[in-house]
């Protein structure tokens, strides 16, 4: 069975995002890229499954600008046999992302994709759930621990309250959460194999697929900032504050 | 224009989150219809017949609906859709795993999480762990629109008189079956609903102490208890109780952060709290860049000090 991860380049998690002077998108310009974070975990629950022998080959796979190369050769880097990018300079939505993936999860047979449950830059958090329902497949949400069986899953997936574990048909979408793994880090000697690994690029035309955005962008802003705060000496001030102040003890 | 709300309930009762998407179709304007899909769930349907502003409420009592599965709600969801200008539910664990399957099989942009409703067509949600609102237009025909909780104050609980209006099939698709479910028993108030919140990180430096210091201190508050990934991930606390952009989201009168250092994906998920206190030694911690009060201080020695202060 193969494994198809969709891996997203994404603004790394540490730097603030900013919004363009224009309020018209937001400013991206020599700021470090990186992996989305839970697109990390994706790929390290594919990689162990293949080394578990439940898997053949992990695909990984990166829609957008040319730059989405440096996400797909870390992430053949870190074990995926090959890598595809859908290469557009169009910015993507969730639901075009989708349809992209369903394209290539069609032509490639695969059995299984694991994604990250959102994105760090839209927070849309959609993507695997439309492929699945794209696909007519069946879905597992939110995993922190995935099993699989030759026609089944067993995942538990993070929901309010606590934790619930289901069984899903293959062939199932997967999307991640924090705690399913650990991820492990490339080693020099397998950047330098990555290099010769196998990386196609396809355009969204030749998948045949209609990228169009849905949605309009009016502005992009920062929210109101909180008024600035103050500090308290000892812990009789906080009361103080908190009963007489603030009102809220 | 007529709206769809999905109802949040947990099969008996109708959780408080549905007054809070019900005020953000009100904020949409029209005609607003709820669904309660579930199982023996007909007491929370009875109750979300006198919300205010709600002229129907359609409810899906089937044994296929029991588990909340993605791939039967979805379905069902978009069977009613073709009735309906707005679907709007909460963006709960359960409404962000089925919203996005019937905006995939309408064909229109799901919008995720919206804060504001700017327009019937145009909505503000945060993008990039909140430091960004990004304001987006769509033209679908169907606006499938999940809402940010904590964003839109709750309405009233009584008030309205709406019609029933039972729906008799529900299609099982068979992909997803639930083998069992755990849910953390507290008595406390719920995270998300909660006038208070005590949150820890992982400056507690354990379980022990997580427990030792800010179980009183939430007992003389009558708080709910929270935490960082840090701390959830090190095991202090189970994992529902995780705050911030990728955790729950609250918006408390009250936020008493402890030994947490203020990453902007915790604050993410607390920083529209009304008051922010932050316990924490390092004067520099980004934390208090948003805290109200700030107290730079051993929590090891503040928090019971504070505790007995209350
Ligand atoms: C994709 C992604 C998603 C994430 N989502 C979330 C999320 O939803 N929620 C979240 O919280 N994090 C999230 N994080 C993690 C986040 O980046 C931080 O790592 C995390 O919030 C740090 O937790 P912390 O503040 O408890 O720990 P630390 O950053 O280690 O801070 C501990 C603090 O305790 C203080 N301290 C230590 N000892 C004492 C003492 N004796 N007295 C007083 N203070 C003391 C220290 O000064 C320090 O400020 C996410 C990260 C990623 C990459
Ligand atoms: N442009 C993209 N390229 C590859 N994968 C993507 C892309 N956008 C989204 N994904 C996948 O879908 C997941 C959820 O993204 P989102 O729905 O945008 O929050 C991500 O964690 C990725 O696994």
């Amino acid at each position: 069975m193969k494994i198809l991860v969709p891996v997203k380049r994404v603004l790394d998690y540490n730097i603030k995002a900013r919004a363009k002077a224009d309020g018209l998108g937001v400013e991206l310009a020599g700021l470090k890229m990186a992996m989305n974070p839970f697109d990390e975990i994706a790929l390290e629950e594919a990689l162990r499954l293949k080394e578990r022998g439940a898997a053949t080959e992990v695909i990984a796979v990166s829609c957008g600008a040319i730059a989405c190369q440096d996400t797909l050769r870390t992430a053949l880097a870190l074990g995926a046999d090959r890598a595809i990018l859908v290469s557009t300079e169009c910015e993507l939505q969730p639901l075009a992302v989708a349809k992209l993936l369903r394209v290539l999860v069609n032509r490639e047979e695969a059995g299984l994709v694991i994604c990250g449950k959102q994105a760090i830059d839209d927070d849309a958090g959609q993507t695997g759930q439309i492929l699945a329902a794209l696909l007519g497949w069946s879905q597992a949400t939110f995993a922190s621990q995935v099993t699989l069986e030759a026609n089944h899953a067993t995942v538990t997936r993070e929901i309010d309250g606590g934790l619930e574990t289901i069984v899903v048909q293959m062939p199932a979408v997967i999307t991640t959460d924090l705690r399913l793994n650990e991820p492990r880090y490339a080693t020099l000697p397998n950047i330098m194999k990555a290099k010769k690994k196998p990386l196609e690029t396809v355009t969204p035309d030749a998948l045949n697929v209609d990228i169009a955005p849905r949605l309009m962008l009016i502005k992009v802003v920062e929210p109101p900032a909180r008024v600035a705060g103050i500090r308290v000496a000892t812990v009789a001030e906080l009361v103080d504050k908190l009963k007489n102040e603030a009102r809220v003890i | 224009m007529t709206i769809l709300v999905i109802a949040e309930h947990d099969h008996r009762h109708l959780k408080s989150a549905t007054r809070h998407v019900l005020s953000a179709a009100h904020a949409v304007g029209g005609d607003v219809h709820i669904l309660v899909a579930g199982h023996s769930c007909s007491p929370a349907a009875e109750a979300a017949r006198t919300l205010p502003g709600v002229t129907q409420v359609l409810l899906a009592d089937h044994v296929s609906l029991t588990a909340d599965g993605a791939e039967n709600l979805g379905h069902l969801v978009l069977r009613l859709a073709p009735s309906y200008t707005h679907i709007l539910s909460a963006s709960s664990a359960v409404g962000k795993s089925f919203m996005p399957r019937v905006a995939a099989l309408l064909d229109v942009a799901q919008i995720s999480d919206i804060v504001r409703v700017d327009a019937t067509d145009t909505f503000t949600r945060p993008i990039y762990a909140g430091a960004l609102w990004a304001t987006v237009h769509t033209q679908d025909p169907i606006k499938v629109v999940t809402v940010r909780v904590t964003a839109f104050e709750a309405c009233a609980e009584t008030g309205g008189h709406a019609a029933l209006t039972p729906i008799p099939e529900v299609a099982e698709s068979g992909l997803s079956t639930r083998q069992s479910i755990a849910l953390s028993v507290s008595t406390r108030p719920e995270l998300e609903g909660a006038r208070v919140v005590v949150s820890g990180g992982r400056g507690l430096g354990s379980a022990e102490r997580y427990k030792e210091l800010l179980e009183p201190l939430a007992d003389k508050l009558q708080a709910a208890l929270g935490a960082s990934r840090a701390a959830v991930d090190l095991g202090y606390v189970p994992n529902d109780y995780q705050v911030g952009q990728t955790g729950k989201i609250v918006a408390p009168d009250l936020y008493i952060a402890v030994g947490i250092s203020g990453a902007i994906q915790h604050l993410a998920g607390m920083k529209s709290a009304r008051v922010i206190v932050a316990i924490n030694s390092d004067p520099e911690a980004a934390i208090f860049t948003v805290a109200d009060y700030g107290l730079v201080a051993d929590l090891n020695s503040a928090v019971p000090e504070l505790t007995a202060a209350l």
